[in-house]
């Protein structure tokens, strides 16, 4: 295709083309526009929900300030999370070092709010003048009493898989530290859920309704006494797979406990990962439990979304999200309200993960990894998509060619996860599809605004 | 008054962003332009999704994406092959390259490498390359935008003959700002090359392809000839002179420059004019004298809901100034004027703001963050904010209201179609604060009166 660079072309692929094959999982195409980030965005994603810590940025101003209170993690308690910390590297802290700095932001900052640990944040230049911020960790980790954890997130040293290996380090680190006395021995962590709009105490509800005792948030809610009494847990319940897998993988070399790769979007996956969980603890009382909580679930929505299925059979959506885990959840649920999905990619999906969405999608569906706005904008002319799935970099591609839009990321605050998140998704979408304003935007009116039209517009 | 604030060395919640942020909005205001980090991809990505959410409208910035071994062995291969791709897929006529810390960091010779690039791929042509160095250890986005249109007219304007044209520099302003600015202009019978403009290129209408780069912004045949123009008009008390488009237009070409302060409220708006009429020679339009009229004749009619309320006016500084001079016209009294800059006039331009008004003089900080500007909100006891959408929290925490002006607007719809200036944007500006006030009072009251 025309919009694509030759270098990116194996990043793209049409299912039932050719045989499957994916470039993937290695550094953007400079000059590409790619929609990632970087390692230090993978690394705040996953350790920011943690509401009773302190999140210091080391390094210039912006690499904070862009990401003050983007997201819509919430907590049921403290919110030291949506507050934005840097050290604000000036000239003199890059040319004599920034470790000075770093020690006095840490203890002034401890000082003032008390929290239960500091996670101190690397970003580019940290890494080029080599402050030693682990040495600077320590040293006001003992002085204060609580753990003062670096992360190593230079934004260069990879993408934002990097970032969420980082950042489970950190948590790494924690996990071990607290007393797990008393804890049931039908007992899990929920790791991959971000609480955006709420959903982990959805999720959580649906755990204690089965029986099942939650330990640790990791990280949604999060709070460090939990994650320190992590290993206490049966189960590591672990959602979208990039993000805290390490962890998973971690907390099994260190304390044997196993994991389970679940995901709370759309009705069957919801149901089958809680199933899952029940059996696991070969419970029959606790299966049967599971059993009706989603039968009862499932009648308090599927007549209002049988509702919206019928409004949207046959419409095509188009996905591009952040972990290709999510989109597997996201092609089924479009089937659930009886749409299809024509189009699909990812940030940061493996060789796996999109074999396995090809798998999934109908034949001649695009599949495609780290895209940018001229290939997304043209795919969606391309299958004439009627709506788009992605994050707030992806709504402007969508709005300005007048293709409906649900945001399905980090920032977003509606409560999509669940059951009921089922329900929301598909007001959603049905309340972007079937809006009456899509009737006027050129690509449906028939008509481009003229070039003198333009002009004309241009001098008003 | 009050108590001295202590001297941070952290910084929470900044009132201040980044210079390549900056930089990218002034080369997204060049016709064809495309603008372009070097850096790693971390900070473009962040600065697009800053800036979608403000003006809801697609933003391409692209990057040089360096990885680990670029960062070690420097950027220059991955600089030009983005360049390459850059021009292979979209076409610029331009390509605005601004630095990050990272590559400023490491000293990447962009200068140097650029001559490589054109003499190794641009044999046959190719965008013009106009590169600005931003490191954002010295300096918010505003050094970073001054800078850019200042790299835009030393490397792009040549001697050129003289014409009638006026050059106007208007620095950060909204879209709709743009847009009233150059229809002041061509009412008032001038003509004018007015950079950046971002009017639309950042506020342009449903379309039915997604553009490689939407339409608009200043011509760079006009940029070329900003020389020949018979003078420059600069918006800005704030703005050093190394980073000032217009004294390098001065020095090198002899173009007058006036500088003004941003036509916020009526005396900066009259200055304004009163320019534009030695300008042209003609008095001020029929339209504008009207447009005037109505606003003074509207602050008597609104006068009593707002005399003598507190405000905190933050942001950039001289939206800020503006902002202020406009609140002492109006009988608001401004009690902190608060911004993430420090270039060293901003406490000058507030005194002469609000002086000749019988007010107390503002509590006035260069530098600040939220959390100073909280710890200070708590005891100055302000009726309203009037800044960009960061102060949200403040605000919702003291239970006043927050009136958006400025970047960014992140949390209403139409932050690109928000007017600030001239007659017109002092009568929005005014109609705003006032009906905020007017609400407060409803709000609270028990009766609930349904008139005024
Ligand atoms: S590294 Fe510098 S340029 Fe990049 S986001 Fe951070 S402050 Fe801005
Ligand atoms: S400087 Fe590095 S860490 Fe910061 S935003 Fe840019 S890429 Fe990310």
């Amino acid at each position: 295709m025309e919009a694509a660079l030759q270098e990116r072309q194996d990043s793209i692929h049409r299912t039932g083309e050719a045989p499957f094959a994916m470039e993937c999982n290695k550094d953007s195409l400079a000059g590409a526009v790619s929609q990632r980030a970087c390692v230090f965005c993978g690394s705040r994603v996953v350790l920011y929900p943690i509401a009773d810590a302190l999140h210091l940025v080391h390094g210039p101003i912006g690499c904070a300030v862009y990401t003050w209170d983007i997201r819509g993690a919430l907590s049921s308690g403290p919110e030291l999370h949506r507050l934005s910390f840097s050290t604000d590297m000036q000239e003199t802290d890059v040319i004599f070092g920034g470790e000075k700095k770093l020690y006095n932001a840490l203890v002034e900052l401890i000082d003032r709010h008390a929290p239960k640990a500091a996670f101190v944040y690397s970003t580019c230049i940290v890494g080029i003048i080599g402050d030693d911020m682990a040495a600077v960790c320590r040293r006001v980790s003992e002085e204060k009493g609580i753990p003062v954890l670096p992360v190593q997130s230079e934004g260069f040293k990879g993408n934002k898989r990097a970032g969420y290996a980082a950042a489970c380090n950190a948590m790494r680190q924690l996990v071990g530290m607290g007393d797990i006395s008393g804890i049931s021995k039908y007992s899990i962590n929920i790791l991959g859920d971000f609480n955006l709009a709420g959903e982990i105490w959805l999720i959580r509800e649906y755990f204690t309704r089965m029986g099942v005792e939650v330990v640790a948030n990791i990280t949604g809610d999060g709070r460090v006494g939990d994650i320190q009494r992590a290993h206490g847990a049966a189960l590591n319940v672990v959602q979208c797979s990039g993000s805290t897998m390490d962890l998973a993988k971690m907390m099994k070399e260190d304390y044997g406990i196993p994991s389970l790769r679940v995901s709370y979007f759309g009705i069957e996956d919801m149901a089958e990962s809680l199933y899952a969980v029940a059996a696991f603890f070969k419970d029959e009382e606790m299966m049967r439990r599971t059993q009706e909580l989603v039968k009862e679930e499932l009648s308090l929505i599927m007549p209002e979304i049988m509702k919206y299925r019928q409004a949207l059979a046959g419409k095509r959506a188009a996905i591009y999200v952040g972990g290709a885990f999510k989109a597997f959840s996201l092609v089924k649920a479009f089937r659930t309200i009886g749409m299809q999905v024509v189009m699909v990619g990812s940030q940061t999906g493996t060789p796996e993960d999109y074999e396995e969405l090809a798998a999934i999608t109908d034949p001649g569906t695009i599949i495609v990894d780290d895209s940018n706005p001229l290939e997304l904008s043209a795919f969606l002319q391309e299958k004439d998509v009627d709506i788009f799935v992605g994050g707030v970099k992806e709504r402007p591609i969508a709005y300005k060619l007048g293709v409906a839009f649900c945001d399905h990321n980090h920032e977003r605050k509606e409560m999509l996860a669940g059951f009921s998140g089922m329900l929301n998704f598909a007001r959603e979408v049905y309340g972007s599809v079937m809006s009456p304003v899509w009737k006027f935007v050129p690509r449906k009116s028939g008509e481009e605004m003229s070039h003198e039209n333009h002009e004309r517009t241009r001098n008003l | 008054m009050g108590k001295i604030l202590p001297n941070y060395v952290s910084t929470t919640n900044a009132c201040k962003l980044c210079k390549p942020l900056g930089a990218s909005l002034a080369f997204r205001g060049v016709e064809g332009a495309v603008p372009f980090l070097h850096g790693s991809q971390g900070c473009a990505t962040y600065m697009r999704r800053y800036i979608i959410s403000h003006f809801n409208e697609p933003i391409d910035i692209a990057s040089s994406s360096l990885g680990e071994k670029n960062a070690v062995y420097g950027g220059g291969a991955n600089l030009k092959l983005g360049l390459k791709n850059v021009t292979e897929k979209y076409h610029p006529a331009l390509i605005g390259i601004a630095t990050t810390c990272l590559t400023e960091t490491i000293g990447d010779d962009v200068k140097r490498l650029l001559f490589e690039y054109r003499r190794e791929f641009m044999q046959d042509g190719g965008p013009l390359l106009v590169q600005v160095s931003t490191p954002s250890y010295s300096g918010t986005h505003m050094e970073g935008f001054h800078a850019a249109v200042r790299a835009l007219v030393e490397q792009l304007t040549v001697e050129s003959e003289a014409n009638s044209t006026v050059n106007i520099l208007p620095g950060f302003l909204s879209a709709a700002d743009l847009r009233s600015l150059k229809e002041i202009v061509v009412d008032c019978g001038l003509t004018a090359t007015v950079l950046p403009d971002f009017s639309e290129t950042l506020d342009g209408p449903a379309l039915r392809d997604y553009p490689l780069i939407p339409k608009g912004g200043t011509k760079i045949s006009d940029i070329r000839a900003m020389s020949g123009a018979k003078a420059t008009v600069e918006f800005g008390h704030t703005l050093p002179d190394q980073l000032s488009a217009g004294s390098h237009l001065e020095k090198t070409y002899n173009v007058d420059l006036h500088r003004l302060g941003m036509p916020v409220g009526i005396r900066e708006t009259d200055r304004f004019f009163e320019m534009l009429s030695g300008l042209s020679g003609n008095p001020m339009p029929e339209k504008y004298a009207m447009a005037r009229g109505r606003l003074v004749d509207s602050l008597v009619d609104g006068h009593k809901y707002i005399f003598g309320k507190r405000a905190i006016v933050y942001g950039e500084e001289d939206l800020v100034i503006g902002l202020t001079s406009f609140l002492a016209e109006i009988g608001v009294q401004p009690v902190l004027c608060a911004s993430g800059g420090t270039s060293g006039g901003f406490v000058k331009a507030i005194e002469k703001a609000v002086e000749g008004f019988g007010l107390e003089i503002p509590r006035i900080h260069e530098g600040m963050d939220f959390f100073e500007i909280g710890e200070l909100a708590a005891e100055l006891k302000p009726d309203f904010f009037l800044g960009h959408s960061k102060g949200y929290t403040l605000a919702r925490g003291l239970g006043i209201p927050l009136i958006r002006v400025g970047f960014p607007i992140h949390d209403r719809m139409g932050g690109q179609r928000l007017l600030h200036i001239g007659y017109h944007g002092a009568q929005q500006l005014f109609d705003l604060i006032a009906n905020t006030m007017i609400a407060v009072k409803q709000d609270t009251s028990e009766v609930g009166y349904s008139y005024m």
